[in-house]
């Protein structure tokens, strides 16, 4: 990991600096919104890229609550954490987004509430792995992403099912857009997915280290003679 | 332009300030891990 590792950091930067530039140079400019559209590229992008995520948090959580391997438990977290940073990421470039085209920061529409409801059941799921000690937290949080994982495909659909303040999909269900959009869009998600792999597998090797830190201090714990404290 | 920058620059903000989070994880493991060899 020592030496593959800064190498795909300089390739992954790299990747997301001419994505960046495809977006803010290369994909032409909306005739509606004019340049402040651009935020849509990763808007959307970190949008996809969080409910992969979450998904991957919810597979690994059934795989531990039906064969309780540690690896999936440690997938699960990595991939909840990673997924809090890029929903949160769609938390704050979306009111950036919607006032100066909608004239306000935030509404309780569908789309947004659910949003902001998903962010928070992740958060409560991190803060619970954070900071419960019991031997059974493993167990409660992966009962806990089973039920957040439903708010993801209402969030989703929340667009084609309720009328909302949010656009409709651009994407499917009769929406349209412009082919070099498409085309700049699909560069920024697979430089954003390329960055959320990096993430998680640099959090994923923290996990390992922990887990083996713990693992030696009990052993030692149990080893030591006792009265020798 | 100001709210193009403003979202692009946050989106940065975010990541770089959770990669600062793991790299200061990533040390504290480290000489956790050096302590135990001792």
């Amino acid at each position: 990991m020592k030496r593959v590792f800064p190498i795909l950091v300089v390739l992954v930067s790299a990747f997301l600096g001419y994505a960046a530039y495809q977006a803010l140079v290369v994909a032409p400019t909306e005739q509606t919104m004019g340049n402040v559209q651009r935020i849509f590229y990763y808007h959307v992008s970190s949008a996809w890229t969080a409910f992969l995520l979450f998904t991957i948090n919810f597979v690994a959580s059934v795989i531990y609550l039906i064969r309780r391997n540690p690896a999936a438990d440690a997938v699960a977290l990595v991939s909840a954490e990673v997924g809090v940073v890029f929903c949160t990421v769609v938390l704050v470039t979306g009111p950036l987004w919607a006032r100066p085209v909608w004239g306000i920061w935030w509404t309780w529409d569908v789309r947004l509430t659910s949003t902001l409801v998903l962010w928070l059941i992740y958060l409560s799921y991190l803060m619970l792995r954070r900071f419960s000690t019991s031997s059974q937290t493993p167990v409660l949080a992966a009962a806990l992403a089973v039920f957040g994982a439903l708010d993801v495909p209402l969030v989703y659909f929340s667009i084609w099912i309720f009328r909302t303040q949010h656009p409709q999909p651009v994407i499917g269900a009769g929406g349209s857009i412009d082919p070099r959009m498409m085309h700049v869009l699909l560069i920024n998600w697979l430089a954003f997915l390329c960055l959320a792999a990096l993430l998680c597998w640099a959090r994923y090797h923290l996990e390992r280290m922990r887990r083996e830190i713990e693992e030696t201090e009990a052993l030692e714990a149990l080893l030591e003679p006792r009265g020798s404290r | 332009m100001k709210f193009l920058y403003a979202a692009y620059i946050s989106t940065w903000i975010i990541h770089l300030s959770y990669a600062g989070i793991l790299l200061r994880r990533y040390v504290r493991l480290k000489n956790e891990a050096a302590e135990l060899k001792k």
